[in-house]
């Protein structure tokens, strides 16, 4: 009974680590399709995210004498935010001033940004003669729990409340925050109506195209830390090429599974990461790994589904989502 | 003049590409007065108002506002000059309360707080007798109260100058009443309004001075008092029209389309039709009145065997064969039995037509079954939109020329004339006037009229009161899904079918 609580609090803490990547990605781009921007980008951008977050802590602990474990963190979060930031500009300017197609441009971005970010991560490696890594002393820094022991060894609910990295707990403010943001500011309805109705938005006043941009390079820059937060936390801060694929385009299907809500983002992601490890800890034989790596989309197809046959109105897409805006088109 | 003009336009003129949709516009408009801006469509005055709410701007000409020059490059600068438009397709977010809708845009300081927009929302309504309820949310409203929310809006932001294009497209007389009512309160109170219609009789009720628009150009301003709806459309066509629609009679018509007792479910298992049943013969126009939405595009759908039938019949008579009953059939052997139907959705090409396609390929679309060979046809398509170019005076460069660039009303004559032109037994068209210019619609009751006498059974599905009683034999009324009366076209009013379309199990009348 005690092994099967200690695998359960142990499949918990994992589920955790491997869904608080997800859990950024996935607001990053809630804040992005809020404002009615699909970007399909997303995976590119975790790449880039990942790659240069890692590159920017590096070169910090290579060139400075003594470095400060806490502007370690805070380079990595602030350097990975940055080249989503750069992404989702691209992708803005593309869509909303040159009103390009959100899907094409969005998947072009998803290429490119992992292009970009392998490129990068390759480019270091190669420069540096073998695999970067930070120093172990750091690694603790992005890896270990804020909280003292004495709290994470309360029995049972200590590992679970307080054994996860400072990210988890950082996703978690900004989800709750970003709900906040949403339902109760002026600012939140705002960007809320020029996702559903751009045109409704202009004519009310709201500048359609600033509130577009603004949401998606800040949604963007989201979504990269999270990429950042994969390699320093899951992947143990080393560049390889196979570790970020494919979460991404969790984070997109996490998005639609979730109904654009952030505080659902939390749970989803969580789920999401206990069906991304279960593969490892729930090993069932003769169903080859592949199998339970489809769980997430198969989980999302079924929730579509549901969310659709039930029709409820407050539990859709924004309206506009995808769609170009030109005030002049008749 | 005396007073200080609320808006003065001065030689307005604005091109979209080659098109120039206003010339040169000059206009005066007055506080305490409603303005009718009355045109053909595509007479630019949408357009013109657009300029004033700060959708489009300007390529020429000045813009006062209160005797003061002013530049609206956005709609916030038009709230900023008091300006309130009312669009013809509502600026609302459907998953927003009202007061949210209301406050949307504003730039309040502090804290975002939505009892106190609430609580002003209701003093609003008080104030001039509007029944809405701020916390609700507008996918729960009715035509009329969506309708409301957008005037409420503009009076909350202050608009002293109100525009309103088409506002009563979608309501029921009594509605339009109502508005009516409202509208002339604030007149009184104050504020200056105009009203972009093309139905002479509202302008007749409402409007105190009536401004007139002819492709693009402003032809003249007169007083209402001073005028009469044929003067009116003579200015709004530039010669004497006849307002007349001939409505000959047809010797011993037959009955040609029965239903019996047609019930139609929509996904979620409601009722979108509820034991329908009428006769629709021959040699005679059923006009189908209703609000928006009460089960025309269904009933017609049915027919046409494009919506499952859950319970009912619909029994098929053509000359000289025996009855039949469509339910079950496939919508082609429905075609082939010799139904048709001409539906003008919204956006008019939705249903029908290929936008990106020449009149030669939208013909095609009824005949590339026919023939054995495995490439299509193209000379005998190609001949019938020559046909329907010429006859109905369709204005395109060439039949190759994409669909979706010619004008609404052209759009329109190519969809009915390819449905005219299958020789059908049953003719259906739904909206098949929409926001067609008097001109254009005309052309278009004759040639219903001209299936009528045929011998055709002809369904028409219609939105303006006014023409069902000039054009059909007979009118059928829904509502919510049931048929609510049946009406002689020669001897209903227009009250009686606005009660019906409001009412329920209404009684049929005997001499229907």
């Amino acid at each position: 009974m005690t092994d099967f609580i200690a695998l359960f609090i142990a499949l918990i803490v994992a589920a955790i680590t491997y869904g608080t990547p997800l859990l950024f990605g996935t607001l990053g781009e809630i804040l992005t399709e809020k404002s009615g921007n699909l970007n399909l980008g997303v995976e590119g951008i975790m790449f880039m995210g990942g790659a240069i977050g890692l590159g920017s802590v590096f070169y910090y602990e290579k060139w400075v004498a003594s470095p400060n474990p806490y502007l370690a963190v805070v380079i990595a979060l602030l350097f990975a935010f940055l080249a989503g930031a750069f992404a989702s500009l691209i992708f803005s300017f593309l869509t909303i001033t040159l009103r390009a197609n959100q899907n094409v441009t969005g998947l072009a971005l998803a290429i490119f940004g992992t292009g970009v970010g392998q490129f990068i991560g390759e480019f270091m490696r190669v420069k540096e003669g073998g695999y970067i890594s930070i120093s172990n002393a750091l690694k603790g820094y992005f890896q270990n729990s804020p909280f003292p022991h004495a709290l994470q060894n309360i029995p049972f609910v200590g590992k679970i409340l307080f054994g996860h990295s400072f990210f988890f707990y950082l996703g978690l403010l900004l989800a709750i925050g970003m709900f906040w943001y949403l339902n109760k500011t002026r600012s939140g309805l705002y960007l809320r109506a020029v996702g559903e109705s751009p045109a409704t938005a202009d004519a009310a006043g709201i500048n359609v195209g600033r509130t577009r941009y603004i949401a998606t390079i800040i949604g963007g820059g989201v979504s990269a830390i999270g990429g950042m937060i994969y390699i320093m936390t899951i992947a143990g801060c080393v560049w390889n090429h196979e570790g970020l694929s494919g979460v991404g385009w969790l984070a997109v299907a996490l998005v639609i599974f979730c109904m654009w809500r952030p505080l659902g983002a939390i749970w989803g992601s969580v789920l999401f990461g206990a069906l991304m490890i279960l593969y490892l800890r729930l090993v069932i034989p003769f169903i080859p790994t592949q199998l339970y790596k489809i769980l997430p989309y198969v989980v999302t197809v079924i929730v579509l589904v549901i969310s659709s046959m039930r029709n409820n109105r407050e539990k859709q897409p924004p309206q506009s989502l995808g769609l170009p805006y030109f005030r002049e088109e008749r | 003049m005396e007073t200080v003009c609320a808006i003065e336009l001065r030689n307005i003129t604005k091109r979209f590409g080659k098109v120039v949709a206003n010339d040169g516009i000059d206009l005066e408009l007055h506080y305490g007065e409603i303005l009718s801006l009355l045109g053909e469509n595509g007479s630019g005055k949408t357009t013109l108002m657009n300029m004033l709410a700060g959708i489009y701007f300007p390529d020429e000409g000045e813009i006062f506002i209160n005797g003061k020059q002013v530049s609206i490059r956005s709609p916030k600068d038009a709230y900023d000059n008091k300006i309130g438009m009312i669009h013809q397709h509502y600026k609302l977010v459907d998953v927003f309360t009202a007061a949210q809708n209301i406050i949307l845009g504003l730039d309040d300081k502090g804290k975002l707080d939505i009892e106190a927009a609430n609580e002003k929302v209701r003093q609003i309504c008080r104030r001039y007798g509007f029944d809405i309820d701020p916390t609700q949310k507008i996918y729960d409203m009715s035509v009329s109260q969506k309708q409301t929310v957008e005037i409420v809006k503009m009076l909350y932001r202050g608009a002293d100058i109100l525009i309103l294009d088409e506002p009563t497209a979608v309501l029921t007389p009594q509605e339009t009443e109502k508005l009516f009512d409202v509208l002339r309160n604030m007149r009184d109170d104050g504020k200056a309004i105009v009203i972009i219609t093309h139905k002479l009789h509202e302008v007749m009720a409402l409007s105190d001075n009536v401004t007139v628009l002819r492709k693009g150009k402003y032809i003249g301003t007169v007083k209402t008092s001073e005028t009469n709806p044929q003067a009116l459309t003579d200015m709004m066509v530039g010669r004497a029209v006849t307002l007349n629609i001939d409505r000959p009679l047809y010797e011993n018509p037959v009955d040609r389309l029965e239903l019996k007792n047609v019930t139609c479910l929509d996904a979620e298992g409601v009722k979108k039709l509820d034991g329908v049943s009428f006769v629709a013969k021959g040699g005679e126009i059923l006009g189908v009145a209703g609000i928006a939405g009460s089960g025309q595009k269904e009933l017609l759908e049915a027919i046409a065997g494009l919506y499952p039938v859950a319970e009912g019949e619909i029994i098929f008579s053509p000359e000289g064969q025996q009855p039949s009953n469509l339910v079950g059939k496939t919508p082609m052997q429905i075609k082939k039995a010799g139904v048709a139907m001409a539906f003008v959705p919204e956006d008019r090409l939705g249903m029908g037509l290929v936008g990106s396609m020449g009149m030669t390929g939208n013909m095609m679309l009824r005949s590339w079954r026919k023939g054995k060979s495995v490439f299509v046809n193209r000379k005998d398509p190609n001949e019938l939109a020559l046909k329907v170019w010429k006859e109905l005076e369709v204005v395109t460069p060439s039949t190759d020329f994409p669909v979706r660039r010619m004008s609404g009303g052209n759009v329109q004559k190519v969809l009915v004339g390819r449905e005219i032109a299958s020789a059908p037994s049953v003719l259906m068209s739904a909206y098949a006037v929409r926001g067609l210019d008097i001109n254009t619609s005309y052309t278009i009751y004759n040639l219903m009229t001209e299936q009528k006498m045929k011998g055709v059974a002809v369904v028409f599905v219609g939105e303006d009161l006014d023409v069902l009683l000039e054009l059909c034999d007979r009118i059928l009324v829904l509502c919510g899904g049931k048929v609510s009366g049946i009406v002689d076209a020669r001897t209903t009013t227009k009250e009686e079918i606005g009660l019906l379309m409001t009412r329920v199990g209404g009684k049929e009348r005997a001499d229907a």
